[in-house]
Formats: C-alpha cells, structure tokens, sequence
C-alpha cells in the first residue's frame, strides 16, 4: 500500500475502533487511537502474514499494551481472521473480543497481553524462541510509554540485547499521557532514546503518525542488535476532543461525542 | 538411616530433563543465575546451545518461558520456589495460565528445609499460589527417582505445569519402575487403622513413620501425593474410609491454601472425618542447622508417627 492507502485505512480503522468503544460503553479510545498507525503500517505494508494464524511462517505482532486493542481487531476482522460482525460485540459474553486481546479466543491474535510490560517480556521470548529453532520469523511488538514504568520491561530490554535479537522490533508509543497525567507528572521517563542505546538497542525516533517515517524505520536497524522505534504520537489521534486529552485514556464516547467523532474521522 | 543413599528431588527432575533432552530437542531449559542451585547446571553442561540464562530476572524468566512456547517449544523454567511462585505470580497468571501455554516451571528448595538462607528464601506458599491458578497443574514428588519420571510426565502433559522440588537430600523411597501418572494418588504403604496423606519429603519421612507405626502394632494407610492440582480426591476417599475416616496430612508448607485444605474441602460431606495436619504453622522459617531446624518445625517423621498414633487412638 502507498502512503494515501494506508492514511485511508488508518482513517476507517480509527473510526470502527471509536464505534466498537461506543458500543461496547467502555474501552481505551486515546490508546488505541495514537498506536493505529504503527498498527496499520504493520500489517498492510510489513508483516508476513498467513490466512491460517497458526502458520509457522507468519511474523508476529505482541501488543503489549494491550488496552489499545479496537484498532487491532477492527484489522484482524479486515484481513479476515475474524468474522466482521464481531466488531460489535467488543467485550461481550461468549464473544471473542475480549477487553484485552486474549489469544486463546481469538483467531490471529499472537499473544495474551493486558497486564502491562507483559507482552514485551513474551515477544522477547518469541524473538528468542526463533532463534533458537533458526527460523526467519520477526516479532513487532508495541509498548506504551507509560507501560515502561514496569521494571519488567527493563529485564526484557537487556535480555533482549544479551540475546543478540535483532529479529525483534519495539516501538514506544510514546504519547506523553497516563492514567493520572502526563508521564512526566506521574513518573519522568527522562532521556528515552538514550536510555534504549544503552541498554543496547538500535534506536530511532520518528513521528508515529507518518507512513513514510514508520516505514523507514522499518528498515533501518542494526545486525545484532534489537531495534528500539520510539514513536512520537498523539493520544487520542484523529478525534478533535480526545487528542492530547488525560481524560479519554479509559472511557467510551456518548451518543453526541461518537456523532462528532465520526465527523472528525470523515467517515463518508 | 546411615546407609541409605540420600538425593534431592532438585537434582532428580534434572537428571530426568536431560535425558529427556537427549530424545526431545524442542527442550529449553531456562534458569534465573541459580542454576548451581536448583540443580540445572547439568542441563547447561550438557545442551549448553538450548540452556538460556534470564539472569537475576524472574519476572523475565517467566515471560522468556511463555514467548519460547509461543514459538513452538517447550521451556522449562527454573529458580527457587519463593521467586519463580512468588516473584512470578502474576506473569505467571496472565502469561501462561490465562492462554493457556505449554510452559514448565520447576520451584525448588520449597519449603523451610534449605535451613541455612532463612525465612527469606523458604518457600512455604507456593502449594496455595500454584493450585488458586486455573489451568495450572501442580506436581510435588516425594523422592529422587519419583522428580526424574515426573519429569517425563510433566514434559509429555500439555498446559501449564507447576513442579516444587527440594534442596534437602533424602532417601529413596520410591522406585524409577513405579507406573504413576499426574492426577492419580500413590498408594506407599497398606493400612487401615489411619491414613496418611502426604506430599514432598513429607511423604518419604512418613514411609519410615509408618514402618515404625507397623512395629507398633499400628497399621498406617500411606497415600503420596505427587500430584497436589488435579487432586485424586476418589483415592484418597477410598483410603480414608478405610480407615475409619481417620486422616492425618502432611506437608512442608504453611497450614493455610495447601494439601490440608486441599484434602479438608474434598473430604466435606463425608460422615465421621477425624482431621489432622503436620504443617508450618502459620509461621515464617528462619535459618538454623537442618537438624535443628526441622525439629522445631515439625517436620520429622517423629512427629509424623506422634500425630498418626494419637490419631489412630481415636
């Protein structure tokens, strides 16, 4: 896909994840909504991906954090791992979409996550699991950049580096904002880019909202080593009264707030 | 007891993995900067290229664990039983458990009997933590040769696993023939005056309990529990009732979420129980001489004989 297509898909995927929150009456919109683009370039421009989620060969994706799973079901359901129509039944009894991504109910989702800094540990034990068998896959995973907070994700930062994984790629989507403010009220993360180098990652920063940014950095990194995309995003991207707000990291838009959504997200 | 051979169930689950490894080669065995202690070292040794160092990270060695069954192998992952249960408790939960994966973790010097380190390392809660887990299945062998075929076991059965091991060398009381399996009870001795249920090193200080019970006149029922999650509640019903619904448990663990109440909530409903319990006391250990250290707490087969005969006499 070039640039144009993926805008317009991030553009429907943002605009059916706002949708399901609505529906469902409770979820994580500015989450969801400042990763999309990382998401989108992912599996329309970068992953291997099969029709069987349980063919050996696909490359995996690990969202880590994992509140911000709207916009990954609604491309699970475009790519038609799952069937369209259980988008609306986003958190619902007996249905697959779980409020956290839950790989045992639903198809195409490479693993389990919810509780924060999990995830990354996981996609470091994949990266290294292929490794181990000497197989091409790589593993992408995306963290929060409030997620970081969990000493968890330090211990897999530096096994990460210690195991040489160079087939697994973090992107920090670093959106500035928490459940209680802004990261640097809650707990200052300080010198990011610095922080990863050391711990012995290839590093870049971009703009998580630019295709060509996201792509490029795609294919940078360095052999031997695993690669640290820190990404620059917007909480809450793409609907007006949700960006860079505190307030939209855990609740569902009303009836009046989905209307102006929908307008924001251009939905023809 | 001089001339009895002496091994831990730390270094028989080992053994066991290594020449499992030797026939399996989807076989990773990771360990947390203790491998000279839990006994992995021989693992290292011999397949150094599948032995994967997590370092002094056990939230990260549980997570390591459930990305390389992801992948399609079967690690197991090792430190003592207070970090990997403790430390690891809630990695462990939403990692493996809740999806459900094929991960193995092996918790050694359980219990207080690794005397000199102190209450701090003396995992006494493991038993409860490990079987309040869904989907988990929770292994506690009582001897060398029993932790070397439950390793087996434990890598054929598919789903999270839980196996406590001990740093304490003891006899052998079990044999490498034995045919067991996961979820059925082992019946150690024959008796119907009262019934001993145990589980660990627990059960082997009560095989030498129940021998000197039979001297007495006193004819034990001994029922080893090698699996404490899924608990063979129908062969332990069978035994109690046998004996006269007289049943003493025994385990090195505290009193509260273990093999006690595990035993005490399968037994409600039956008529004319007569309940009793060897366990920690509710109390953290500390650090002393072994000998010292588990006569204080109880954990002899003395004290097991004591209880059993008061029990009996009932």
């Amino acid at each position: 896909m070039d640039k144009k297509q993926l805008e317009e898909k991030a553009r429907q995927i943002r605009l059916e994840a706002v949708e399901m929150i609505a529906k469902a009456g409770s979820g994580h919109p500015g989450g969801s909504l400042s990763a999309t683009d990382i998401m989108v370039a992912l599996y329309y421009s970068k992953m291997a991906l099969y029709m069987d989620p349980n063919d050996e060969r696909r490359d995996r994706f690990v969202l880590s954090k994992g509140h911000s799973n709207p916009p990954l079901y609604a491309i699970l359901a475009d790519k038609g791992y799952i069937p369209k129509e259980e988008l609306q039944y986003l958190r619902r009894l007996h249905h697959p979409l779980q409020g956290h991504p839950d790989s045992a109910k639903c198809p195409g989702i490479d693993c389990s996550t919810g509780s924060l800094g999990q995830g990354i540990s996981v996609a470091t034990g994949m990266a290294l699991g292929f490794k181990l068998r000497k197989m091409p896959n790589k593993v992408y995973a995306i963290v929060g950049d409030g997620e970081i907070q969990e000493g968890i994700c330090w211990e897999s930062f530096m096994a990460a580096a210690h195991y040489k994984l160079d087939n697994l790629t973090v992107f920090i989507d670093r959106n500035g904002l928490q459940i209680d403010g802004t990261t640097d009220e809650v707990m200052s993360l300080g010198d990011l880019n610095a922080k990863m180098k050391a711990f012995g990652f290839a590093v870049d920063e971009i703009d998580g909202h630019d295709f060509d940014q996201i792509l490029a950095a795609l294919e940078r990194g360095e052999a031997g080593k695993p690669h640290c995309i820190i990404a620059d995003t917007v909480k809450g991207k793409g609907v007006s009264f949700m960006e860079n707000a505190v307030g939209w990291h855990g609740k569902a838009p009303n009836a009046e707030q989905l209307e102006q959504a929908r307008r924001d997200l251009g939905g023809k | 007891m001089a001339d009895i051979v002496k091994k831990a169930t730390r270094h028989g689950v080992n053994e066991g993995l290594v020449e499992l490894a030797a026939v399996h080669e989807d076989i990773i065995c990771l360990d947390a900067d203790l491998g000279n202690a839990t006994g992995t070292s021989v693992f290292h040794k011999a397949y150094p290229e599948r032995y994967i160092e997590a370092g002094i990270a056990e939230q990260d060695l549980i997570g390591l664990a459930a990305g390389i069954a992801r992948a399609g192998l079967v690690p197991f992952a090792n430190s003592f039983a207070v970090f990997a249960a403790g430390r690891g408790f809630e990695i462990i939960r939403n990692a493996v458990c809740y999806p459900n994966l094929n991960v193995k973790i092996v918790g050694s010097h359980c219990g207080i009997t690794p005397a000199g380190d102190g209450g701090t390392h003396q995992c006494i809660e493991d038993i409860a933590i490990m079987r309040s887990l869904p989907n988990m299945t929770v292994l506690s062998p009582c001897d060398f040769n029993q932790a070397k075929l439950m390793a087996r076991l434990m890598y054929e059965h598919v789903g999270p696993c839980f196996m406590r091991t001990s740093r304490e060398a003891m006899p052998i009381v079990t044999s490498l023939e034995d045919k067991i399996e996961i979820g059925k009870a082992q019946i150690l001795r024959r008796g119907s005056d009262v019934c001993i249920v145990a589980t660990g090193v627990m059960a082997t200080l009560a095989v030498f309990a129940v021998d000197e019970l039979a001297a007495e006149g006193i004819n034990a029922e001994l029922v080893n529990i090698h699996t404490i999650k899924p608990l063979d509640m129908d062969a332990i019903k069978a035994s109690v009732r046998k004996c006269g619904g007289r049943v003493l448990v025994c385990e090195e663990a505290n009193m509260y979420g273990g093999l006690g109440e595990a035993v005490a909530y399968g037994l409600v409903g039956t008529d004319g129980i007569k309940f009793d319990h060897v366990a920690v006391m509710d109390r953290f250990g500390q650090s002393g001489l072994s000998g010292e250290l588990l006569e204080e707490y109880g954990i002899t087969s003395a004290n097991i004989k004591a209880h059993a005969a008061a029990l009996a006499k009932k």
